[in-house]
């Protein structure tokens, strides 16, 4: 499957892909509203670790057998046969956050719910990708290797 | 805190209306104008230490940043401007050299806007080149003076090495140390690319760099850092570098914290040390001497390389240019006043030279009186902004151009003249790790190779209208020329008629 690969050798720590992530999981879809104004505040999906000499985005990594899938008591979390992208089920999740505890990457942010990567679902590139400025964030089901 | 009595140049602006605070600013300015107020997410600026180099305002997610000219005026004297006030204290603060970085930026005369160009009507046609073919590919070097053919008519000349471009424009010498390695490998892949060429510099050639090695100009300058037997042969051609149009009669100036391992790898001098370039090459005090050198590069390259001497625009250049023509160069590339830099001292910087079109105008001029016009070819170098500026150095008598300053723009500098800090904002004129990363060459080179593309439509496209369908026939035909607002003299030095004539 298609996923996104972060490469730590081009990452700017610039953030904007948190920027953009949070506008493109908005109600309004505008960065300023989405990032500002919007109540309640959406959140970004990755999250940009390290610092200017060595940063990395990390998001989801849509694991083959996903540990988050297996730990989560509700049956909120799933991953879909067809796609592969493992997403959470904001009706079932009861924020208890059993996912974050057992997810090997560090991938799950905090809320009310459980928040992950969904890939932007249905978009042909996730917001992160598209807004990199310097191409660090590729979207490929070429594998990491070969990014 | 001692006062420096010079006030800030710019002024940040920030839309808070429109700030998200998100801190992307704060992350990228490496002269470190913004920053987190104390509750660890307000951004705040401090614009002191900024260079208008437009980094945070270019990345900004809400374009919530300007940056303006900060005005603080003194009392109006049009003698001691603000300017040389504001120079005065910053020496006596330092009892240094002023240094500054890219081409000169005083109002000199810019002859490429005083030039207009032809076009045909109604007695010759002109061309369409999207429908006809149109020869721009040039091809540099010695030319032999006449054909032989045997009876069969074969040739029976021996060529002497020529080199052949797919667009009048290569890039010009920008060594790595004074450029980032990313930023070298952008413009060695876009010449690949494009076929023409790109110039090491003084700097020794990287090894990341092999593959681009046919498009390669090695340059051997005063310091001769980094040049060896391997050096040379790794080259489409060898480039002997007396003078720089923006330094003209001193040598480079690395300084010792752009001098990181790579770079002293590739330089063959010790991490950290400044490299100083002596003013003249010690083996070259005369026209004989420039002889030995190309000679004995012609030597170390088995004679299959052209040898070119690039100097720098002075008063004297065209009775220059007949020397090294003379001197058995092959190529003789001339650097006007205007040319960028990474580092030179402001003085030499805006005082010192001439402008290029003259100096092009009057070696061309010189060579062809003296019958030795295709002995060599020229090469322009000292600020081309667009295509325009390209045909017309082309009329005057240019074979080629190099141009360094517009992919530099194409690449993201915004020309804010501190390249001799290190600090560059895009990852251009630095050797820091986490500033060299923000070039990726794999944007950059098609984004430079969209421009050379862009100019070559364009040169294409005013041949066309010219009635002129091969770049040779353009070489030198000051025909199409014409003045506009210049004097007698000036256009009798450029060899050109006055519009209307």
């Amino acid at each position: 499957m298609k996923k996104v690969y972060a490469k730590e050798e081009l990452c700017l720590n610039c953030h904007l892909c948190e920027v953009f992530c949070k506008t493109a999981h908005s109600l309004s879809k505008d960065v300023i509203k989405a990032n500002k104004y919007e109540q309640p505040a959406p959140a970004a999906r990755v999250k940009v670790y390290g610092d200017n000499k060595l940063s990395v985005a990390v998001n989801c990594r849509h694991c083959e057998e996903p540990k988050c899938v297996k730990a989560c008591i509700t049956g909120a979390m799933t991953k879909d046969k067809k796609t592969g992208i493992v997403s959470v089920n904001e009706e079932k999740c009861i924020g208890c956050m059993t996912c974050l505890a057992v997810c090997p990457f560090g991938c799950i942010q905090t809320g009310k719910f459980a928040v992950k990567c969904d890939l932007c679902r249905g978009e042909d590139e996730p917001a992160c990708v598209k807004n990199c400025p310097n191409r660090a964030l590729v979207y490929t089901d070429l594998g990491g290797a070969e990014v | 805190m001692a006062i420096d009595y010079i006030p800030r140049s710019f002024t940040i602006v920030r839309d808070k209306e429109r700030c998200i605070d998100c801190g992307c600013c704060v992350r990228q300015c490496s002269n470190e104008c913004h920053y987190f107020a104390d509750d660890g997410k307000t951004v705040l600026a401090d614009s002191q230490n900024c260079v208008a180099c437009h980094r945070c305002v270019d990345l900004c997610p809400t374009h919530a940043l300007r940056i303006e000219k900060y005005i603080c005026d003194y009392r109006e004297n049009a003698n001691w401007t603000a300017q040389y006030q504001q120079e005065i204290c910053r020496q006596a603060d330092s009892g240094g050299t002023l240094l500054s970085a890219m081409g000169n930026p005083k109002p000199y005369p810019i002859y490429w806007d005083k030039i207009l160009l032809n076009a045909s009507q109604v007695t010759n046609p002109s061309i369409d080149p999207l429908r006809e073919p149109m020869e721009i590919r040039t091809i540099l070097g010695r030319k032999p003076e006449r054909m032989t053919v045997e009876e069969k008519g074969k040739s029976t000349i021996k060529m002497p090495p020529q080199v052949v471009l797919e667009t009048p424009i290569m890039f010009s010498a920008m060594s790595f140390g004074s450029i980032s390695l990313n930023a070298q490998k952008s413009l060695a892949m876009a010449a690949k690319n494009l076929g023409t060429l790109f110039n090491t510099g003084e700097g020794g050639l990287h090894p990341d760099l092999e593959a681009y090695t046919d498009h390669a100009i090695v340059q051997v300058a005063s310091g001769r850092f980094g040049v060896h037997k391997e050096y040379l042969n790794r080259s489409r051609y060898v480039e002997i570098k007396i003078g720089q149009g923006a330094k003209p009669g001193i040598g480079g100036h690395l300084p010792g914290e752009k001098v990181n391992v790579e770079v002293s790898n590739a330089r063959m001098i010790p991490v950290g040390s400044d490299a100083i370039s002596p003013a003249p090459h010690h083996d070259i005090y005369s026209i004989e001497d420039l002889r030995q050198l190309i000679w004995s590069i012609k030597q170390a390259t088995d004679n299959t390389k052209p040898v070119c001497v690039k100097i720098a625009a002075v008063h004297n250049v065209a009775a220059i240019v007949s020397g090294c023509a003379r001197a058995g160069a092959d190529i003789i590339a001339i650097d006007g006043f205007r040319g960028g830099t990474g580092a030179a001292p402001t003085r030499i910087r805006d005082n010192v030279g001439i402008p290029i079109e003259l100096a092009l105008a009057a070696a061309d001029q010189r060579l062809r009186e003296e019958g030795i016009r295709s002995h060599v070819s020229l090469v322009a170098a000292g600020s081309f902004r667009c295509s325009a500026d390209i045909v017309k150095a082309i009329a005057l008598g240019a074979d080629a151009c190099y141009c360094a300053s517009a992919p530099l723009i194409a690449m993201g500098c915004h020309m804010c003249r501190t390249c001799n800090t290190g600090k560059c904002n895009w990852g251009i004129a630095t050797q820091r790790p986490e500033l060299t990363k923000r070039l990726n060459p794999d944007i950059m080179h098609q984004r430079v190779e969209n421009l050379i593309t862009a100019w070559n439509h364009e040169i294409k496209e005013i041949m066309g209208g010219m009635g002129i369908n091969s770049i040779d026939s353009l070489r030198g035909n000051r025909l199409m020329l014409r003045g506009i607002g210049l004097s007698e003299k000036e256009l009798q030095i450029l060899g050109i008629k006055h519009a209307g004539e």
